[in-house]
């Protein structure tokens, strides 16, 4: 057995635990996933059918831990697991896999197979079959602190600009404040209003907050990856400045994964609670709408429809909240059709928009956010999540769908905010 | 001879494998364990595992053009099978005079009709199953052994209904002990292991306030 292999299979068996058991033994091979997964119903190729991209963590589960496996196995009737059982998984978990969970909400025996697919990724990532890209951009996140290289310095900078910009203080390492915000790369580099948004909330609603320029991303590339020591590390890295700064309560920016990260799994990577609270930036401001202290004027006129980030909706709870918001200003809002936590993926999640090789299949599979917009016909499509963004203007431009303009809730709700002397 | 090791000891045999076989399948999978979730959750999971429990009877009405052929074929299979074995009056007076239980049986026709709702249901999953690329690719020959093996039991129990003939009673008896010592190593353990399935991914998902 190969080194590679070996440390591949040892990752898979560290991954086995009862609910993983569960489902395999329940799960009926009916193939109702692959009708809820975007890959699958826009390719027709039934290897995404999502129960699939969990086989080698099957393999491995019914060779060790099945009464049949383990008698064929001594027998020799069941061949050994090799490198293929894990390399040819690569294109179907990392490109093929956007862990947006929407096959874990229909499966008739309630087999949540993204947490099977995440425990899968732990096993090729062991054993080193993982997209160069994403591998590169954990290098960078481990390295330097941000997977796309966004340096402290490039924090500075945006920052000036949104101070100049919006005339107000972007608060920087604030010892005691009262939130600490965290921002995605992809946020800074693509859509630094998101910062001067934040600074005009937090202003008009009293709310004491700070940035951290020792480490200030919210994303982790070790959950993309299936590697929980990288995961584990860059949470750690997050507690510190926290604790530094003795910050009560942790931001998470319009990122999905960076919410279902801080918020749900990195307690579980380090193994103890955190000694902060977390919320997503949608249920701070939703929180402050219901206090009265977030007041907006006027409104857009344009018909408005909401993409359900799938890590901050259907994996996140994140689901009311923004809409709350957008109620305020938005009266000509239309839901998409299959919204909420049915919502269709963008297609980048999961690592997907990180990984080059997957963007012909990402923006093939786009066609199933297309048909949602084409019935919606939507002037505008609003979402919570800076990659979601990235991805859905990528796939917009490729359809030639230039009449749906993009938005963030932030900035459209900064966009109408009363101000505290209006006030 | 054969009939007697088949109400014998071939019974007794299938009786202590399921038996033993499914509680030793059951208790193998909960030994190993779940690492405790240390994030503070929303609500409790409680109410996730158990809503789960009932709603995952129920296909989201998003995919209902997908899955129709899915949800009316196993809902046919599922129930009919469900009242042939707890509703079909041989089966009542089995099992009265094995514990002495017994309750109302459902008549003639709605067995015929229950029956033929079962079969068809079974046949058209089972040629989705070969017929359809995505169900090939994922099954195995597990699925198709106890999908066979079903097939037989219901069909030797619908002839042992001519109860003149003692040897179609035997024979469906027999087929019944095997399909109980095939039980508890296949997949046909889904019977069981749904709920609690169903259970872990309502909690995960109710702790963080999603109805899954």
């Amino acid at each position: 057995m190969s080194e590679a292999l070996e440390l591949g299979i040892n990752a898979l068996r560290g991954q086995m635990d009862t609910r993983a058991m569960s489902y395999f033994s329940s799960c009926v091979r009916c193939g109702i996933c692959a009708e809820a997964c975007l890959f699958y119903t826009e390719t027709g190729d039934a290897r995404y059918t999502p129960i699939y991209k969990t086989e080698p963590l099957r393999k491995l589960w019914k060779r060790e831990y099945t009464f049949w496996g383990k008698l064929a196995s001594k027998m020799g009737l069941l061949k050994p697991m090799t490198e293929s059982d894990l390399s040819d998984w690569e294109e179907l978990v990392y490109d093929g896999c956007s862990m947006c969970s929407r096959c874990s909400m229909v499966c008739p025996v309630g087999v949540d197979i993204a947490y099977l697919i995440r425990k899968a990724k732990e096993g090729l990532s062991a054993a080193g079959f993982s997209p160069a890209d994403l591998v590169a951009a954990g290098e960078r996140a481990d390295r330097i602190g941000s997977p796309m290289g966004v340096t402290s310095h490039t924090l500075n900078a945006t920052i000036r600009v949104q101070e100049k910009e919006t005339g107000l203080p972007v608060p920087l390492d604030v010892q005691g404040a009262e939130y600490l915000v965290l921002l995605s790369s992809g946020e800074i580099a693509g859509f630094p209003e998101f910062i001067g948004s934040l600074a005009k909330i937090f202003k008009a609603t009293g709310i004491s907050w700070t940035l951290s320029s020792e480490y200030f991303e919210a994303t982790n590339t070790g959950v993309q990856l299936g590697n929980s020591k990288l995961a584990a590390k860059l949470v750690e890295r997050i507690v510190t400045v926290a604790e530094k700064l003795d910050i009560k309560t942790v931001v998470s920016p319009e990122c999905g994964h960076a919410y279902t990260t801080i918020r749900w799994d990195a307690p579980n990577f380090i193994g103890r609670p955190l000694p902060f609270n977390v919320v997503h930036v949608m249920e701070l401001l939703d929180q402050l709408r219901q206090q009265g202290r977030l007041k907006t004027k006027g409104y857009t006129e344009e018909r408005l429809s909401y993409h359900d980030p799938c890590n901050a909706g259907r994996r996140g709870g994140v689901l009311d909240q923004p809409r709350n918001l957008l109620k305020m200003v938005a009266p000509n809002f239309v839901e998409l059709p299959e919204s909420g936590d049915m919502n269709w993926c963008c297609g980048g999640g999961g690592g997907v928009s990180s990984n080059e090789r997957a963007n012909p299949l990402r923006l093939k599979v786009f066609d199933a956010k297309k048909r949602q917009l084409d019935a919606a016909k939507p002037e505008g499509l609003v979402t919570a999540c800076s990659n979601c963004r990235h991805m859905l203007e990528d796939g917009l431009e490729h359809n030639h769908m230039y009449d749906v303009e993009l938005l963030g809730v932030t900035e459209l709700i900064a966009e109408h905010l009363v101000d505290g002397d209006e006030a | 001879m054969f009939k007697h090791l088949v109400d014998g000891i071939f019974w007794d045999i299938a009786l202590w494998v399921f038996t033993i076989g499914v509680l030793w399948r059951i208790l193998s999978i909960f030994l190993v364990g779940n690492k405790k979730d240390l994030s503070v959750a929303r609500t409790t999971g409680m109410t996730g595992a158990i809503a789960a429990n009932i709603s995952r009877f129920f296909p989201r009405s998003e995919m209902q053009s997908r899955t129709r052929l899915h949800v009316i074929a196993g809902y046919m299979f599922h129930l009919g099978l469900f009242a042939l074995l707890f509703f079909a009056a041989p089966h009542i007076l089995f099992v009265e005079s094995q514990t002495g239980l017994s309750w109302p049986a459902m008549p003639y026709w709605a067995f015929i009709v229950t029956a033929q709702l079962a079969f068809v249901g079974l046949l058209l999953l089972w040629i989705h199953r070969v017929m359809d690329p995505v169900t090939r690719l994922i099954s195995s020959a597990d699925d198709h052994v106890g999908s066979i093996l079903t097939f037989i039991v219901m069909l030797t129990g619908c002839m042992a209904l001519l109860e003149g003939f003692e040897g179609l009673r035997v024979l469906h008896r027999f087929t019944v002990e095997l399909l109980m010592v095939y039980f508890p190593f296949s997949r046909l353990m889904h019977a069981f292991m749904f709920i609690p399935s169903r259970a872990f991914t309502g909690a995960w998902f109710g702790r963080r306030g999603v109805k899954a």
